[in-house]
């Protein structure tokens, strides 16, 4: 730990309450969770050096505009829900290297809203030649089922079960219950039966794509949040306790032949991120990982290095990942894309509920959480797909 | 007003173009690296690991297993909407390369698919191209 740097922390958060948003645009919706974020950590607009934006909602070229700034550092890093964790890599070396001391990172989405069919449309091409889809376009493929390869493929080779996967929507619903955001989100999106959920309840719900049930589905809502990161300076000064950036790793991955779907990018930038950190995923509080899917779960707390490849099933089992059980972090504490929000993106949500937990302001507050990690994937599992891991901690 | 149908690929994509315009003689088509005998796949202009190195067409002979697959119940597709159930999957080709399918040919593919069930391909015409399909073996 004496070697581990904080070189930057997270000084600023805001997520938006609503999920079904009447009448904002995404780019409003970035522009009032930075004032809010900015206003949670004491700071003004005017402290903004750097900009984080991953090109959603008429963001990218315009947002620097649209917020009145400018910005000494832009990136544009689009790497879909994995985004925002890239992109808090990329704060941390820019404020590391003395390019920046203040960055934002704001997101915002009306995917419920303009009804998105985001799981269950086929990717049929279109538009500019793109090699990889014009070579997927024509067999119905869905995001869902392509999720939903990677959970047959875990099954067939290390005996993974429903009943397993359904451990982890189980928990996080649990987490939803406690976080009223989360359950009026549920309510406001219609959702049937508004409680914790059993792993019958589970694995007995509609079937979306062989192997996957509609409760092994994150929902489409809308959303947005902001995050501030700042350099060790400007924390020391801020209004609420920072939470350090200790390490951070990036990967991509990509279907290869003979290559092995049921692991991750997360292979690659876990260990980076544990590296840096100098602490090991068993000292973990608080995991933020991303839940497209409850088998995007299993796969990343293995690829996390929580438990060996194919050992997940069995190890999840129990209820280890609920809030209030020691043996394992606690999954998702605000409900995940599973039971809170999923617009599109969700990155920028770990960030914030593993900045809450380690703040003690979560609705599922874990006594003494000092660590956490936030992992975020982007694209399509077994598929090309991103990740990025991000390792933090308070002081 | 026509029926909705199946999408169809480009046959102008730089890479892959050269794939589909030989299922129109259902051929069923790979490349290998001229330098590290790699086989290719998707198709492009280079092999990856020795970058800038040329490539070569063959030609498989279709057959191979079945690596993954899910059965799709809800598609809001116009067309894979009518289909569902279908099974979408991964295709390990005997010749070392994997593509996306469908397995086709079943009554049941919740009940009658697996992994590493043995399938071999089959053609669906269309005006320009033929779309590469499997069913089990």
């Amino acid at each position: 730990m004496a070697s581990q740097s904080r070189d930057a922390a997270i000084v600023g958060i805001y997520e938006l309450p609503e999920r079904k948003v009447d009448g904002l645009s995404p780019l409003q919706i970035k522009a009032e969770c930075a004032a809010k974020a900015l206003a949670d950590a004491g700071l003004d607009w005017s402290d903004i050096d750097a900009i984080y934006d991953a090109q959603d909602g008429g963001g990218g070229l315009n947002v620097a505009e649209y917020f009145g700034l400018h910005p000494r550092v832009m990136d544009t890093t689009q790497v879909g829900g994995s985004s925002y964790e890239f992109h808090a890599a990329h704060a941390r070396a820019d404020i590391a290297a003395g390019r920046a001391n203040v960055a934002l990172l704001t997101y915002g989405s009306t995917q419920a809203s303009s009804a998105r069919r985001t799981g269950t449309e086929v990717r049929a091409g279109g538009g500019v030649p793109d090699p990889g889809a014009n070579m997927e376009a024509p067999w119905g493929q869905t995001l869902i089922s392509m999720y939903a390869m990677a959970a047959h493929r875990h099954m067939h080779e290390y005996g993974t079960t429903s009943e397993q996967l359904a451990e982890i929507a189980t928990a996080t619903r649990a987490h939803a219950m406690r976080n009223p955001q989360a359950v009026k989100a549920m309510e406001d999106l219609l959702f049937l039966n508004i409680r914790e959920t059993t792993i019958e309840d589970v694995v007995t719900s509609r079937m979306i794509a062989n192997p996957l049930h509609l409760l092994d589905c994150c929902m489409v809502s809308d959303g947005g949040g902001a995050v501030v990161i700042a350099s060790p300076e400007v924390a020391r000064g801020c209004a609420k306790p920072p939470v350090w950036i200790i390490g951070a790793g990036e990967a991509m991955a990509y279907q290869e032949n003979g290559g092995d779907i049921t692991t991750s990018a997360g292979a690659q930038s876990a260990p980076i991120a544990f590296g840096e950190s100098g602490v090991r995923p068993d000292e973990i509080d608080i995991a933020m990982v991303y839940d497209s899917f409850t088998i995007t779960v299993l796969i990343l707390l293995e690829d996390l290095g929580f438990c060996a490849k194919g050992e997940g099933g069995a190890w999840v089992e129990g209820g280890r990942l609920r809030w209030d059980r020691a043996g394992g972090p606690a999954l998702n504490t605000d409900g995940g894309g599973l039971s809170s929000n999923h617009p599109g993106m969700r990155g920028i949500f770990l960030l914030l509920e593993a900045a809450r937990q380690l703040r003690g302001e979560s609705t599922a507050q874990v006594d003494g959480a000092a660590l956490a990690v936030a992992h975020g994937n982007g694209g399509q599992l077994a598929g090309r797909h991103s990740g990025a891991t991000i390792v933090l901690a308070r002081d | 007003m026509a029926d909705a149908t199946r999408p169809l690929p480009s046959l102008s994509d730089p890479d892959t173009g050269p794939f589909w315009q030989a299922t129109k003689e259902h051929e069923l088509r790979y490349q290998v690296c001229d330098d590290c005998d790699e086989v290719v796949f998707y198709p492009r202009r280079h092999c990856g690991p020795c970058l800038g190195s040329p490539v070569s067409w063959r030609t498989s002979k279709g057959e191979g297993e079945i690596y993954s697959y899910s059965v799709v119940q809800l598609s809001r597709h116009p067309f894979f909407g009518t289909k569902v159930p279908y099974a979408v999957a991964l295709i390990d080709l005997d010749e070392g390369f994997r593509m996306l399918s469908n397995v086709v040919g079943v009554e049941d593919p919740v009940a009658e698919l697996s992994v590493g069930q043995r399938v071999v391909v089959e053609w669906e015409d269309h005006d320009e191209v033929a779309i590469p399909l499997f069913r089990p073996a």
